[in-house]
């Protein structure tokens, strides 16, 4: 079987998802402007550390082999560790994102001391400068101390994980070395209009220019540098990126928030992504089996108004949040196309029109307070 | 065989070594095939045939990679595309030898 036949039987979607996410809190001790969650305060609704097992056990008897977990801060969660154990010991693998601020020598410890884990830090500058104006002030300091917990407690690779921005697209090369200096892994991912994101997205994402940039950054590095397979789209500027090219949405990809509503990617907490709930009746796996949104996404799509480009095989059109968050199309290009097609129709769309998420767990905005201590 | 148009000496073609699936992985059925998961180095590998992940599972139970496609049955015309894909699987380690 060719690699295109496999992506068409992905296309019409896997008995369970390949790559699951959950972000088991909206409460963080961070504000990202570019959250795609718009995480902050917790939800009272938060699925309870019982339900939470009840979900894990489902992933088990779907085969499950390992879970995304984000957030928020999943390290909020008291019973964070309890949950970890709980997924590891019924073989779900745990990879989880973090902004390192509750990794301190002795939880670095403990955690190096488990099996099926892998680590995330985010990190969007190489400098604190870059990264505090995207992640708020002290969070390069914080993420830079848990790497040297983790790194002190042989964790092993642990990843660093980057949204590439306008502002860090040159130091992709430092970010590089920097993960190997800790002989970490870099992962850089792309950056969407999701959750705050919609709001500085227009500030944030990189310049025509700079794509091409990173496209041959990343076909230069191959499978060096892990992406999520985020940057399809770059696609249509020649040789295809390592990995799968084409959008997971409810194929084999999907969200559980932390309120346990079930949506088609990370990207789209929105109604209209909205596949239904792990609380309904028949659970997480009856959303995935059954529900019509998932169910209408592992339909073939149409190609639209960029059937007739030559790109479109390479490109797949692009990404489905990204568009929808800029008030494009879901079936037209995406607002990063290579090519420039999306350019005149975002010209066109009123910021005010395009869709805003339907949950906002920001903290309220608060008087600056005088600094601490 | 394989080793007559081989420039490297004494390579030894996977059909004749001793296989079993490594003990870290598992197999998930897909209407494809089936996925491998690699617990230990996290790999995750498509096998896209149902006749992959038969051969895949009986491997230990044969002397030889040869053998165990015989016993499943598996023409020896398609015989050098699975020496291909389970060359890749052992260099993935998703198998690997006894």
């Amino acid at each position: 079987m060719s690699v295109e036949s496999l992506v068409a039987q992905l296309k019409t979607g896997l008995d369970a998802p390949i790559c699951l996410t959950w972000e088991l809190t909206y409460a963080c001790n961070l504000q990202c402007i570019h959250c795609l969650s718009s995480s902050g305060q917790r939800d009272p609704r938060e699925l309870t550390t019982a339900e939470a097992k009840r979900v894990l056990d489902e992933l088990h008897d779907l085969q499950v082999f390992y879970i995304n977990i984000g957030g928020g801060e999943p390290m909020v969660r008291r019973d964070f560790f309890e949950l970890v154990d709980y997924s590891i010991g019924r073989d779900i693998g745990v990879k989880f994102s973090t902004n390192g601020a509750f990794i301190d020598a002795q939880k670095a410890r403990r955690l190096a001391a488990m099996d099926y884990l892998d680590i995330q830090i985010s990190l969007d500058g190489l400098d604190a400068v870059t990264n505090d104006a995207v992640r708020g002030v002290g969070s390069y300091d914080l993420a830079r101390t848990a790497m040297e917990h983790l790194a002190a407690a042989d964790f092993g690779p642990f990843k660093i994980s980057v949204v590439v921005t306008r502002h860090n697209v040159d130091q992709l090369d430092g970010f590089k070395a920097l993960a190997d200096s800790y002989g970490a892994q870099l992962r850089v991912t792309r950056l969407r209009p999701s959750g705050r994101g919609a709001d500085t997205w227009g500030d944030l994402h990189p310049t025509n220019a700079q794509q091409r940039q990173i496209y041959q950054w990343l076909l230069a590095r191959g499978e060096t540098v892990l992406t999520g397979d985020s940057f399809f789209h770059l696609n249509a500027f020649g040789e295809a990126l390592p990995g799968l090219n084409m959008c997971g949405a409810g194929r084999v990809v999907c969200l559980i928030d932390p309120i346990g509503d079930v949506y088609a990617c990370p990207f789209v907490i929105h109604d209209q992504f909205k596949a239904g709930s792990v609380r309904d009746d028949g659970g997480f796996s009856r959303v995935w089996k059954q529900s019509p949104l998932f169910l209408e996404l592992r339909e073939p799509q149409s190609a639209g108004a960029c059937a007739s480009c030559g790109s479109y095989d390479a490109c797949q059109g692009g990404c489905m949040a990204a568009k929808f968050f800029t008030g494009l199309p879901l079936d037209g290009p995406d607002p990063e196309c290579v090519r420039g097609a999306a350019d005149e129709t975002l010209r066109q769309v009123s910021v005010v029109l395009a869709p805003k998420p339907s949950m906002d767990h920001s903290k309220p905005r608060q008087v600056q307070l005088a600094q601490r201590r | 065989m394989a080793c007559a148009a081989s420039t490297e000496n004494q390579q030894t073609s996977v059909l004749d070594l001793a296989l079993e699936l490594h003990p870290q992985v598992a197999l998930r059925p897909e209407p494809f095939g089936a996925l491998a998961y690699h617990y230990g180095n996290r790999r995750l590998v498509f096998l896209k045939h149902r006749d992959m992940v038969n051969v895949a599972e009986h491997l230990a139970e044969y002397p030889s990679l040869s053998a165990t496609l015989a016993a499943c049955n598996i023409a020896p015309m398609r015989w050098p595309s699975f020496e291909k894909a389970f060359a890749s699987l052992q260099k993935s380690e998703i198998v690997r030898e006894r």
